[in-house]
């Protein structure tokens, strides 16, 4: 097992939308029998396998913090959850896609976990203040999943699609969209595990970057 | 024609209270959730818009204005509606959606409510028994039985409120219960909790890799379930196996991931402590500690008067406010009709104590329900709220006549 201190990916997003299911798909690959409410914060891990297929292929873990609760949350629960946030290597943001405002919440939860310090300052943000620029120069890997996508009839999947479609891209992310009782949408070789498996694959790429050249890569955008 | 002007007039403020209503819904009540049941939404306002008519009725006949035999065709109007939605919709309705929550019932969703619905029916017909209701005038299936049954649970429901009320309100207020919160203690929890968290890590790695290492051996994945399973993984031990420290490490998982959500808890618990703490030290906060200590030692001095009146049998002849301008008139000597300006000014109290029984219902059905409320049972509260709203606002109304 290759020693790395730590790879920790949050997963966030609204009550009710299925992030302990999810996490329980993606490290036991079976369907969670029983959700219910996430007080505080759940851990998993899940063993992924780095360059899968070639040479220089190597295992490592990946803890998966689900935090539970709401953006609305009192500012006492905030600064309380403001404790799991600390370096964080990758997030993973979660919505429903029968709810359309649980993906609008999502520009606050990232901001939430971006930017501890408005947090513990008590600054509210709102979605008018979402700033893109913040998410332009953002090199931490995001990833967007939709769930209950069963839910969705079949005549509106697509305006429900394009929709996602664009939240993806507000994020500079890439987006899945699954079912979390289904095991068949993680299958192996499907697209949604290759994209997984990327997503993965480019936290430790993250990592392993030196920060000297992670700092003078914003310097240049931002020159 | 004097009739039309009235109606016209009661119907339009109808109609603001309910634009009210809504907005109150969709921007307050459900700012994280989405509607998707338009019909809770459109009960909720309707219930809100007709208890303010009832309010606005009351007011007009104090003041005398408007015909008074449009105001009384319009009160019973307002009441068939509200006793209509009060017993036969709301309970209805919280029922399906109790029922649609559950994922086993969901096929036979309507008659599982109409059962629910019933046993509702029966339960509210038995509550008039121990009181003395029936009387030979009216019969059994009219309005009056009704009207009594719901101002019995308006005034419980009202008393236990304003019990609750009487005692949360100093203890929110006062300094004198918050406990000495340092950041240091915060920091300690913390610490203690992330500790427990990496904890719960290393043993779930574990678990993790022994599970793998299983898979690629292609061994039969044979999960103990239930109490049997749990015996026979205890008894026999397959060579080779790691099943019974898998269990095992389980176990220890399921009691370390309760440890770490109480210590979340109590570290939540912390910080709401230390920002009581810091809003105690404004000037507002002083202002409401020393209001905290008025009404403590007011309320107990109620409690106590009230116990005597019950003890001793005492019935009050005059209201407070009648009572206090007499005294403080004797004790100053002035020239004062008492019996014309008290009755104003019961009015005036009145007035006042209905909008901010109002405002402070609103403020605490919003706290309420973000404090309980999920995706799932979103609509099953709002609804009970609903009900709680027009109960109350009857015993309010249907009592309050003695003070004018």
């Amino acid at each position: 097992m290759a020693s790395l201190d730590r790879v920790k990916v949050l997963v966030l997003g609204d009550s009710g939308v299925g992030k302990s299911s999810l996490v329980h798909l993606l490290c036991q690959n079976q369907v969670l029998g029983n959700p219910s409410w996430t007080v505080g914060c759940s851990v998993d891990v899940r063993v992924h396998d780095y360059k899968e297929g070639t040479p220089e292929e190597k295992t490592y873990y990946i803890e998966l913090w689900d935090v539970g609760g709401s953006v609305g949350s009192a500012s006492s629960v905030k600064s309380t959850r403001a404790v799991f946030y600390n370096s964080v290597n990758g997030i993973i943001l979660v919505h429903d896609l029968t709810n359309k405002k649980s993906s609008q919440n999502l520009y606050r939860w990232s901001m939430e976990a971006l930017n501890r310090d408005l947090v513990l300052t008590r600054v509210l943000v709102t979605n008018g203040d979402y700033d893109r620029e913040q998410f332009a120069d953002n090199q931490m890997p995001l990833l967007v999943i939709g769930t209950k996508l069963d839910q969705i009839h079949e005549t509106k999947r697509h305006e429900v699609l394009t929709r996602t479609a664009f939240l993806a891209e507000d994020f500079n992310a890439e987006e899945i969209n699954l079912d979390c009782t289904n095991p068949r949408y993680l299958a192996a070789g499907s697209s949604n595990a290759v994209k997984i498996s990327r997503f993965f694959d480019k936290l430790f790429e993250y990592l392993f970057t030196p920060v000297i050249l992670q700092k003078s890569l914003t310097w240049k955008e931002s020159a | 024609m004097s009739f039309l002007i009235d109606s016209s007039i009661v119907i339009t403020s109808q109609i603001l209270f309910f634009g009210f209503g809504w907005l109150f819904f969709m921007r307050q009540l459900f700012k994280d959730y989405e509607v998707r049941q338009y019909a809770v939404q459109v009960i909720f306002s309707v219930t809100f818009a007709f208890s303010c008519t009832m309010f606005e009725l009351i007011i007009f006949e104090i003041l005398g204005v408007l015909n008074s035999s449009s105001r009384y065709f319009h009160w019973k109007m307002n009441l068939c509606v509200i006793l209509l939605i009060l017993i036969f919709m709301v309970p209805f309705y919280i029922g399906y959606f109790v029922v649609s929550n559950i994922r086993l019932l969901h096929k036979q969703r309507l008659p599982i409510s109409c059962l629910l619905w019933l046993t509702f029916m029966y339960f509210f017909w038995k509550l008039g028994d121990p009181f003395p209701i029936l009387s030979p005038k009216h019969g059994i299936l009219s309005i009056e039985q009704l009207i009594s049954r719901v101002g019995v649970i308006g005034v419980t429901l009202m008393a236990l409120l304003s019990g609750f009320g009487a005692v949360n309100c100093p203890y929110t207020y006062m300094s004198y219960f918050l406990r000495n919160v340092t950041d240091t203690d915060i920091l300690a929890l913390e610490r203690r909790l992330l500790q427990t968290m990496d904890v719960i890590i290393s043993k779930k790695k574990r678990m993790a890799m022994a599970r793998r290492t299983m898979f690629q051996r292609g061994e039969v994945h044979n999960k103990p379930s239930g109490f049997w399973g749990i015996l026979k993984s205890v008894t026999t031990s397959a060579p080779g196996s790691e099943m019974p420290d898998l269990t095992l490490i389980q176990q220890e998982v399921d009691a370390l991931e309760e440890l770490s959500r109480q210590l979340f808890l109590e570290t939540a618990d912390l910080y709401a402590t230390k920002e009581r703490i810091e809003y105690s030290k404004t000037f507002k906060g002083k202002y409401f500690n020393f209001l905290g200590y008025f009404f403590s030692i007011y309320c107990v001095w109620k409690i106590f008067m009230a116990t005597i009146n019950i003890v001793f049998d005492r019935v009050g002849k005059t209201d407070p406010v009648t009572r206090g301008i007499e005294i403080t008139v004797n004790y100053l000597g002035i020239q004062f009709d008492v019996k014309f300006w008290s009755q104003h000014i019961s009015f005036i109290l009145v007035g006042i104590i209905i909008v901010t029984s109002i405002r402070g219902l609103l403020i605490t059905l919003t706290k309420f329900f973000y404090a309980i409320s999920s995706s799932k049972s979103s609509n099953v509260i709002v609804l009970l709220l609903a009900q709680i709203m027009i109960g109350l606002i009857f015993r309010a109304c249907t009592l309050s006549p003695p003070y004018c």
